[in-house]
């Protein structure tokens, strides 16, 4: 096990005395070299997440461990320095994440040069090498993210997580922004980084065929909680929890003829607000199974069976 | 094929800017008959939006510019009409909803009236009516509660409600073809399976044609009975949705199925990424848009643009590989070239 967390809150308020809850007991454990794929609706609290989990947001509650040692709930100058050798993140968007301001060698090097370890040679090799590493040329070090195309913007953002050599990386959506024949070359790219390096990664996407095709292991959540976590495939073909089921049935498939076989009934109404969330389960008003208890009682994530999780009153 | 409601023929638009023309739609031709849905397919920048946009009408003069080709909406042609003319047609025979919902709908204004809006000027409606008919639209897209929602502003619809409300105001006037672009991209899987399931229902029970703007093929085999695949200004591949997916005959159709996994895709079986990027449009080459991506290019592919070749019935393809005369692909690499 590499990084784990225990019941991980992130409130926010958000005025007039209201709590968002956008991460509301998250208990997750990711092993050593294995690809964890988050997946979610929109407002499901993925990216919070991935941001509490590495630091970026102060968590609220709960407990956040690295190799066994737990992580600060206010992660301090000198903890962001510490920690961001081991841990690092990609962002989604590749044109507000870059700084417009500053070159490509700044912006791969900065991590390097704030460790304040290595010269100015130094920073400039490893960046040369980072480049190249992740498909683009060293000359281009002098020039600004402007210069660049959304697909090479994210090789920049690799090139800035990877060159720290970290043992975990966060992946918020990290191909949703690019075109579909450059999605192909920064999934293989991630996972030949994944195999030479070593790393471990929290891929967080909406994408359910690429996370599935990603991952190893997936994880499904809903209004700041998980519904399911089990082995990729396995959780795919046989999802568990009522929302998974529907999650995978609103997928469309990239093949017409499964698409005239297959039976189509989308999941009726929206993701609610996750503000002052009631008791109960969260999928309950949506769910055609619902019963009684589901509104009443928050069904827990237990086990069905050696390696899969569900959060569902229907399992319990 | 039955009835054909829309004809594009050659169209050709560029821009000037400040780094020079850009030809962005060069020469593109396609029908769309009726009750059919069309998709054109292609990623950013391969001009299929502006297609469309030119077609509504909605692309400024200048900056673009139409440098040739006609387009004919039931035997009418439709391209350079006067602005009163023009929109006689727009929002009436052709309806189209967009991308962002958010930012196409007036924020000082409330959904009711922005739909109704659209009948006082196109059907001479007075308010009151217009706005019961509003509220009947909203119904028609399956809004609940749509009297009170009508009432509301678009900050308090979610993205999903949204997009129903677009589609509703561009139902008012009944138009035969509905422009769809990119009309799920911002939502979420389950609220893109809902869109697309009401534009399937809508599309039957009002009896229009759909052109579907999209880059994402799950969404084409969910929908599209025909595709056309752009790729720099140029559609390369079309035909039928079978055709496309189970026959394609264009390598970059070839390489944008390559490309994404499917849903059995083996986890031990990388992806194959289409290398490179699109040409220039400032300066287009002279021969195949596709050629430098191209796995299987040959010397003719970068000097001369290639014909459109039916491979099949209804089924064409703008690649050299396809011409009577080309090598197999097989005889090609085992030539070494």
């Amino acid at each position: 096990m590499l990084v784990k967390t225990e019941e991980l809150k992130k409130h926010f308020h958000i005025g007039r005395g209201q709590i968002l809850h956008a991460v509301d007991g998250i208990s997750l454990e990711i092993q050593e070299n294995e690809i964890l794929g988050l997946v979610g609706e929109s407002g499901s609290g993925k990216s919070t997440f991935g941001k509490t989990l590495i630091g970026l947001h102060q968590r609220t509650s709960g407990q956040a461990f690295y190799r066994a040692e737990p992580l600060p709930k206010d992660f301090k100058t000198a903890d962001h320095l510490r920690y961001s050798k081991e841990m690092q993140m990609i962002f989604q968007d590749p044109y507000s994440s870059l700084n417009p301001r500053m070159t490509v060698l700044d912006i791969i090097g900065e991590g390097l040069r704030l460790q304040g370890e290595h010269s100015g040679k130094e920073i400039r090799d490893k960046v040369a090498f980072w480049l190249q590493r992740v498909g683009l040329h060293p000359d281009h070090m002098s020039r600004y993210p402007h210069e660049f195309s959304g697909g090479q913007r994210q090789r920049i953002g690799i090139a800035r997580a990877m060159i720290i050599e970290p043992k975990f990386v966060v992946c918020d959506e990290p191909i949703s922004a690019l075109d579909v024949s450059v999605q192909a070359q920064v999934i293989n790219l991630l996972d030949e980084l994944k195999q030479s390096m070593g790393l471990t990664l929290l891929f967080i996407a909406h994408d359910l065929s690429m996370v599935r095709y990603v991952s190893d292991r997936m994880a499904v959540m809903y209004l700041g909680a998980l519904a399911e976590v089990g082995p990729a495939n396995d959780l795919f073909f046989q999802p568990q929890h009522p929302y998974t089921q529907f999650l995978i049935e609103s997928n469309p498939e990239p093949d017409p003829k499964m698409e005239r076989e297959r039976a189509h009934k989308p999941i009726v109404g929206e993701i609610t607000s996750p503000v002052n969330v009631k008791p109960g389960c969260r999928f309950a008003d949506r769910c055609p199974q619902v019963m009684d208890r589901c509104r009443s009682e928050t069904p827990l994530l237990i086990a069905t069976s050696e390696n899969r999780q569900v959060a569902c009153h229907l399992f319990t | 094929m039955s009835e054909t409601l829309l004809s594009v023929r050659d169209l050709e638009v560029e821009f000037d800017t400040y780094g020079g023309t850009v030809k962005a739609v060069r020469g593109v031709s396609f029908d769309v008959a009726k009750g059919e849905t069309l998709a054109i397919v292609g990623e950013s920048g391969c001009g299929k939006s502006v297609t469309v946009q030119t077609l509504m009408g909605l692309i400024p003069m200048p900056p673009g510019r139409i440098t040739n080709g006609t387009a004919t909406l039931k035997d009418k042609s439709i391209l350079n009409l006067p602005a009163a003319e023009a929109n006689k047609f727009r929002g009436v025979e052709i309806g189209m909803i967009f991308q962002d919902p958010m930012s196409s709908l007036n924020p000082t204004m409330t959904i009711g009236d922005q739909i109704a809006e659209t009948l006082r000027v196109h059907r001479g409606k007075s308010h009151q009516e217009a706005f019961g008919m509003a509220i009947e639209l909203l119904e028609k897209t399956h809004i609940p509660e749509a009297a009170k929602r009508a009432r509301q502003y678009p900050f308090e619809f979610s993205g999903g409600m949204l997009q129903r409300a677009m589609i509703a105001q561009s139902l008012a006037c009944n138009p035969s073809i509905l422009i769809a672009d990119e009309p799920t991209t911002a939502l979420d899987v389950t609220i893109q399976a809902q869109i697309l399931e009401l534009m399937l229902e809508l599309q039957r029970t009002e009896d229009m044609s759909i052109i579907l703007i999209t880059h994402d093929l799950a969404v084409v085999a969910r929908m599209a009975d025909r595709v056309a695949v752009m790729y720099a200004g140029q559609v390369v591949e079309s035909g039928s949705v079978d055709d496309i997916f189970y026959q394609s005959a264009h390598p970059y159709t070839l390489g944008l199925k390559a490309a994404m996994p499917s849903n059995t895709h083996d986890r031990d079986k990388s992806l194959t990424p289409i290398l490179g990027s699109p040409p220039d449009l400032f300066q287009p080459p002279a021969g195949c848009g596709y050629c430098a991506r191209c796995p299987h290019a040959m010397k003719i592919c970068a000097e001369h643009l290639p014909e459109i070749t039916e491979v099949g019935d209804e089924h064409h393809a703008r690649c050299w590989l396809q011409h009577e005369s080309a090598p197999t692909i097989e005889m090609l690499h085992q030539a070494g070239g």
